[in-house]
């Protein structure tokens, strides 16, 4: 479990590395907090001729309010926005479900763009911002776009990231009131990847749901959005049944994944009792749920 | 060969047996996937990896036999084509007329049950390392094992090298468990590398490599039939099982006799035919594991416990104390032969007792059946699992040790036993400071290093603190016999009027006329001046060996309770209680970490661990990402209550309780989710215990 041999560059500023992801397009592979990359290049899944470590470029690593919309430096690392106070004010969703991101030393390490880039459909991250409708910001030589979650998730480790960009910033909508927020999940042991998971937001105007958001991980090829439940649950009055039927609705229409941890029927199963857990909570109708 | 069953019980039990070579390296045929077919030797492990990449193995491939049912087909391709079929042994042992009994028409039952492969996760994987000298021809190996003599033995016969050629030292071992507890080609490459390249030579082997060719365990399926009466006395049993070997056998039938010799536990049960065929298929090689064969035969038992109280609408509390044998019939003779061929007899116990103070702890049974009532009631499933279980332990043949007595009055220890995390250096050091009435501080022990002592069997079968403490009593003793007649000599009086006390041989009743230890070794020097009694010999040394009668019999009973987690299906152990007679403890808080870790071991077996390979014969579980191992936080409050019922078997009353915390907790979980999920009948046949499988039962009861 050694890695095929590689070069090392390890640049400090995001120019010269976006120069030689310019140079070498998808012959480098980016390290970040390296928590997924480095054992795939230690069963040698990964080979390239460049890697290009990032650590060093501190001016991606930040979390700041700008307006309307919460900005996260791509190499902010997820204990530091576990431990962010503005995190936790302006996106509550973000500060749940980053506690279930793995155990303390590799929260330490693994970064949010690591996590968005590498897009594991396991992962939470993926999923956290789908639900809240982010949108990543790619950058390259030559310039910068913006991408939403929904364009960005394509498939099994597959993103919008092209050989020469690099995510440097996660843009999330500002929490608004009315809108409450939960997370969930499921894994086999604290702290592995999800089998399931689920992250809503339930906008609650006058007793009705005006908006609904809810996305999945571990369901599919990548994080889910579950348009199906939000549709169920958006101008109604929130009830135990309505969520019952939500997360019917919810598990209906997803396609997950068999592997070795559980297969399809499980997951879906698992997706149902979570999307009702989740919606009770934020709507305020559960109390907190303990975690198993 | 280490492994070879004793002619008592080649005598005593039906058997064949035609244990397969293997190879150091895979030459003509690659038989499961991990297998080494080249040794590569550099100067980094990273340059080793690279280079691997470059060897090109022209590997015609042959049809897998992946499971026990491809390798008993009758087309089955054979795993060794030497052999006359995939099955490397069978076993039978019978006691009474079980079939008899079966066919008489009294109530039975019939199940099959499985039990699922998997393996030893020490911290430290295994690792080689070895330098040779030249000048003396001789090799020096590290390695970390569990059998350092076996090792050596191993490597002087393949090598044609003398014993006293080789030295092996296991120094220091992070973690055993039995997956250490034979000998790996690695043992012999690694020495002869050194060897022909005349430079030391270092393999560790990392965590992919372990969970891909360390050997696996467990891995069999039982077909059972039990009869019973209308009162749930258990008449006969039944139990025809099919072990997986894997492709090779390195410790022989050690598990499935095991399986046999443990399979009716604390119970009285007059019949009993058990027969085990042993196969060989496509995959890694199996090897006991903590427990080796006892956890298999404890889960087959105590679900089929379970299961017959529930045919009798009885508690299965109730249905084990009336078959479990009354401590008044201790020594139980058993009926069958152990696999060191002498009969099995439960030497000492109180079997019933452990049982009712494990309730107890969980508060008892009345007050759980009231509360699992009124979980039911609220939609919630909670349960009880009780397993009890005996445990041969401290298995001979022998360990030996070695007591020495400085000329500074120290007490030097060696014993070929080899630790790995237990305390045996605290214990033995326990037991020799009791001989000597000296502190532990005073004592040094030397263990794991076949320079050290001349002959050793190792530390597997939870035999260490029965055998090499047995040892250093016996060697002290004889030594003792020395000293007093020194110190007799010295203080010019009768070895009848003297005491050992503090360090010092003193006069009965005349505490100032003593002589220090220090004094008697240094008056026993060889050489000028000595002053030994004449005709002595010189020095204070003693080496001995310990050769147990057979095993002595361990017990306990675990008992968990269980609730349900409604959305997910996980079983949430609220309470574990281990109830453990293991005779006399020699240092309580390294019995309680024993038990505590056997117990999270068998709680990752019963939950987690799991080894998977597809139909092609290959490993889908090549990592900690997929293999899961349990952490500190899936553990529950765990309380262990020991009991302390003296072997009579050693002086010492000490058993052995290596691997008792890992033989139950998977089917005292089982019991426990299916007692939980009593209003769907559900059952468990087969480990690991699902939750995909337990939610469905919950559908089943909520509609």
């Amino acid at each position: 479990m050694k890695p095929a041999p590689f070069n090392y560059r390890a640049p400090d500023k995001l120019t010269e590395a976006l120069d030689l992801l310019a140079t070498y397009g998808s012959d480098a592979k980016v390290l970040a907090g390296g928590q997924s990359l480095v054992p795939a290049m230690n069963f040698r899944l990964n080979r390239f001729a460049l890697l290009i470590d990032i650590n060093r470029i501190r001016e991606l690593e930040y979390i700041r309010i700008d307006g309307q919309v919460l900005r996260i430096g791509a190499l902010t690392r997820h204990r530091d926005i576990e431990m962010s106070p503005l995190v936790r004010e302006h996106a509550p969703l973000v500060a749940e479900a980053v506690r279930h991101v793995a155990h303390l030393p590799i929260r330490t390490r693994g970064t949010i763009g690591g996590s968005l880039s590498h897009a594991d459909p396991a992962a939470e991250s993926p999923a956290i911002v789908l639900a809240l409708d982010g949108t990543l910001v790619l950058q390259s030589r030559t310039g910068a776009r913006s991408v939403r979650a929904t364009e960005f998730f394509q498939g099994m480790f597959s993103t919008a990231l092209q050989p020469n960009e690099l995510l440097v910033e996660i843009q999330l909508p500002v929490a608004q009131p009315g809108q409450r927020f939960a997370f969930e999940e499921v894994s086999r042991r604290r702290g592995d990847f999800a089998i399931v998971g689920v992250g809503a937001m339930v906008n609650l105007q006058h007793g009705r749901i005006s908006q609904a958001r809810f996305a999945a991980c571990g369901v599919g090829t990548g994080p889910v959005r579950l348009r199906a439940a939000e549709q169920l649950l958006e101008q109604q009055v929130p009830t135990a049944a309505l969520f019952a039927r939500a997360a019917a609705a919810a598990a209906a229409a997803v396609d997950p994944q068999t592997d070795i941890h559980a297969d399809a029927e499980y997951r879906r199963r698992l997706l149902a009792g979570l999307v009702e857990r989740v919606g009770m909570r934020a709507a305020g109708l559960s109390e907190g749920a303990k975690r198993d | 060969m280490q492994n070879r069953p004793p002619k008592s019980w080649r005598d005593a039990v039906e058997h064949e047996i035609n244990i397969p070579d293997q190879p150091i390296l895979a030459t003509d045929k690659v038989r499961y996937v991990g297998e080494a077919l080249a040794v590569i030797v550099a100067e980094s492990r990273y340059l080793a990896e690279d280079a691997a990449e470059l060897i090109e193995v022209d590997l015609e491939p042959l049809p897998a036999v992946a499971t026990v049912d491809m390798a008993l087909a009758t087309d089955a391709p054979k795993v060794h084509d030497d052999l006359k079929s995939n099955v490397v042994a069978r076993l039978r042992i019978r006691k009474g007329d079980a079939a008899g009994i079966l066919a008489s028409g009294v109530r039975s039952i019939r199940h099959r049950f499985t039990n699922h492969r998997y393996l030893a996760m020490p911290i430290e994987c295994r690792g080689v390392v070895s330098q040779y000298d030249s000048r003396s021809d001789s090799l020096t190996i590290w390695s970390s094992t569990q059998v350092v003599h076996w090792v050596r033995r191993e490597v002087a016969v393949r090598l044609g090298l003398p014993e006293s050629r080789v030295r092996c030292i296991a120094p220091d071992v992070g973690g055993g468990f039995g997956v250490k507890g034979h000998v790996y080609p690695e043992d012999v490459l690694i020495p002869y590398l050194a060897r022909r390249l005349g430079r030391p030579v270092k393999w560790i082997e990392d965590r992919h490599e372990h969970l891909l060719n360390s050997t696996h365990a467990r891995d069999d399926r039982h077909d059972v039939e039990v009869a019973f009466d209308d009162k749930g006395r258990i008449l006969a049993i039944r139990d025809n099982f099919v072990k997986d070997s894997g492709a090779y056998t390195p410790v022989g039938i050690g598990a499935p006799s095991n399986t046999i010799a443990h399979l009716l536990g604390p119970y009285d049960i007059p019949h009993l035919e058990a027969a085990a065929t042993v196969v060989v298929t496509n995959k890694t090689p199996n090897a006991p594991y903590r427990g080796s064969g006892r956890p298999e035969g404890v889960f087959v038992m105590e679900r089929l416990m379970d299961l017959v109280a529930r045919e009798l609408g009885m508690d299965p509390v109730e249905l084990r104390l009336r078959n479990m044998i009354p401590p008044e019939r201790m020594p139980y003779s058993v009926g069958i032969p152990y696999r060191d061929g002498v009969p099995v007899v439960y030497d000492s116990g109180d079997f019933p007792a452990a049982l009712h103070e494990a309730i107890n702890a969980l508060g008892g049974l009345e007050a759980i059946r009231a509360e699992q009532r009124a979980a039911w009631a609220e939609g919630r499933f909670l349960g009880l699992g009780v397993a009890s279980f005996v445990e041969g332990t401290g298995a001979g043949p022998f360990e030996g040790a070695t007591v020495r007595i400085d000329p500074s009055g120290e007490i030097f220890v060696a014993t070929g036993a080899c630790a790995q995390g237990q305390g045996h250096e605290t214990i033995f050091a326990q037991v020799a400071a009791d001989e000597w009435g000296v502190t532990p501080d005073q004592v040094t022990v030397s263990i794991a290093d076949t320079g050290s002592i001349a002959l050793g069997y190792g530390t597997i079968a939870s035999r260490s603190a029965v055998n090499s403490s047995s040892a250093i009593r016996k060697a002290s003793a004889v030594l003792r016999q020395k000293v007093f007649a020194i110190a007799g000599h010295l203080l010019e009086c009768a070895i009848e009027d003297l005491e050992l006390r503090d360090g010092r041989v003193s006069v009965k009743g005349v505490p100032t006329m003593s002589i220090s230890l220090a004094e008697i070794a240094q008056a026993a020097r060889p050489g000028w001046d000595h002053r030994r009694p004449p005709g002595m010999s010189g020095g204070l040394e003693v080496t001995e060996y310990f050769e147990p009668p057979t095993v002595t019999w361990a017990y306990a009973t675990h008992a968990a309770l269980v609730e349900i987690d409604r959305i997910t299906g996980a079983p949430i152990i609220r309470k574990y209680v281990v109830v453990h007679d293991s005779g006399v403890l020699i240092n309580p808080k390294l019995a309680d970490g024993q038990v505590l870790g056997g117990v999270c071991q068998g709680i990752g077996g019963g939950l987690l661990e799991e080894v998977i390979y597809d139909q092609d014969g290959q490993l889908l579980t090549g990592s900690l990402m997929d293999y899961l191992v349990p952490t500190a936080s899936d553990m529950p409050p765990i309380e262990v209550i020991h009991r302390e019922t003296p072997s009579p078997l050693n002086e010492l009353g000490v058993k052995g309780l290596g691997e008792g915390g890992a033989i139950a907790p998977p089917v005292a979980i089982a019991n426990a989710v299916c007692d939980a999920l009593r209003p769907a009948g559900y059952e468990i046949f087969a480990t690991p215990i699902r939750r995909s499988e337990i939610l469905k039962a919950i559908d089943k009861i909520l509609g």
